[in-house]
């Protein structure tokens, strides 16, 4: 009796959460829902935090580089923004029950990946400006719709991350503008440093459609809004214009508007080269890690001083009451 | 730091005791004549870094005049879900709201 009884208590819970999805409403932090539901919030919601955690690196790497002050304020506070972003996304992520350290810990021992793009070098100043243009650019593509996610936390810290989005996607291109008027050596830099980004820029929407098990599901919960070929195929649109006004040529045979989809073609990317790189042999991936790790070592007579501290005043103020 | 061995940690070693930092729940006032809102959490060791934390994370382009920090573990909160009977005096209340009542069309300013 008590087993019947529960069943139909699990199963109103369920149509509850099923209902709310349905009407695109959004389920928030104490609701019931599906256990799936919550694992596969956590593992997107902590990798996209990762990302931007270690996607610092690539351009924090060029900060005392900068060629102007004005360069360097402005990319100082794009990396500054990138690390806001994680913590907006661990402050969602902890909505679901996870514990902040445990995120970090499974970050620096590499049970949790972040995504691939960051695992590629920053080789010369215009990779600054190529990724602001192409790597947030693909990323307000891939973020846009999640705005409107069915987790409302998640949904939220999509919203503020999408604001300041667009001041890093402009930046780059400006930068991009400044050096396409400079000499016929800044020109090159630009076009390699295109050549470069564009193939992993592309991967960032993911595999493509076939190969993408979770996808169907994702969508089902409202979680996804669209697959991993349309954000692809979108980000292609927007960018093949700005390429042109920008004067660039991407690196791309099969790049031809066909007017019957009244899309771009574009190549296949090399999806070896993605898995390579998100199984850990990426360029740059042990170098990121451990940069990380480094961090967070270095870090840790700060944090360690500040909870003593704190402990000391809480203390004090115990005994002045 | 020569040691390659201390360079790369086991598991475990990474840690260090962030989770004595407690979880404050932030709220931020957008403009002067709007409430607070809620806007998200972070971790400190205490209300005035979390302050400090706060003006760095939520409020790097004016979105605030005034922010209140409070820990998470303070707030007492309603109820696990929103279609709980918690809600439902106001709910059965239509007459609460202004649409409730119908006036001709030709009444003007109400
Ligand atoms: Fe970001
Ligand atoms: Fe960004």
């Amino acid at each position: 009796m008590v087993g019947t009884e529960s069943a139909t208590v699990d199963e109103q819970l369920h149509e509850h959460f099923t209902r709310t999805i349905e009407r695109d409403q959004r389920v928030e932090p104490r609701d019931w829902m599906p256990s799936g539901y919550r694992r596969t919030l956590v593992r997107q919601i902590a990798q996209h935090a990762h990302s931007e955690i270690i996607g610092m690196q690539p351009e924090g790497n060029w900060i005392t580089r900068a060629p102007s002050l004005r360069r360097k304020a402005i990319l100082l506070a794009k990396v500054q923004d990138e690390a806001g972003h994680g913590l907006y996304l661990y402050s969602a992520a902890e909505t679901l029950g996870v514990d902040r350290a445990e995120l970090t810990d499974k970050l620096l021992t590499q049970k949790q990946k972040y995504s691939s793009i960051f695992n590629y070098p920053t080789l010369t100043f215009a990779d600054i400006g190529v990724i602001g243009w192409l790597v947030d650019g693909a990323a307000i593509v891939n973020q846009v719709p999640l705005c409107r996610c069915s987790y409302g936390p998640y949904g939220r810290a999509m919203v503020r991350i999408c604001k300041e989005e667009s001041f890093h996607q402009r930046q780059g291109y400006e930068l991009l503008m400044t050096m396409m008027n400079g000499t016929r050596r800044q020109r090159e830099m630009v076009q390699d440093a295109t050549d470069r980004w564009w193939w992993p820029s592309l991967m960032m929407f993911g595999p493509p459609d076939g190969d993408s098990p979770n996808t169907r599901q994702s969508m089902e919960w409202g979680i996804k809004r669209h697959t991993n070929d349309e954000l692809r195929q979108k980000f292609v649109d927007m960018t093949v214009p700005q390429a042109e006004a920008l004067g660039v040529r991407l690196p791309d045979s099969g790049l031809v508007y066909n007017p019957e989809r009244g899309h771009y073609d574009f190549s296949e990317p090399d999806w070896d080269e993605f898995r390579r790189v998100l199984e850990g042999n990426g360029p740059c991936n042990a170098q990121r890690i451990e940069r990380r790790r480094e961090a967070h070592r270095d870090g840790a007579w700060v944090r360690e001083a500040a909870a003593a501290h704190a402990a000391k005043q809480q203390r004090r103020g115990r005994a002045a009451v | 730091m020569t040691d390659s061995t201390d360079r790369n940690p086991e598991p475990g070693q990474v840690r260090t005791p962030d989770t004595a930092w407690p979880l404050f729940e932030v709220f931020v006032r957008g403009k002067r004549g709007l409430n607070h809102v809620h806007v998200g959490s972070l971790h400190a060791p205490d209300e005035r870094m979390a302050l400090h934390n706060a003006r760095n994370l939520y409020t790097r382009r004016n979105e605030g005049v005034s922010i209140w920090v409070v820990r998470a573990e303070h707030i007492t909160a309603s109820s696990p879900d929103e279609k709980d009977p918690f809600f439902a005096p106001s709910g059965d209340k239509v007459y609460r709201h202004p649409t409730f009542y119908e006036l001709p069309d030709d009444v003007p300013h109400i």
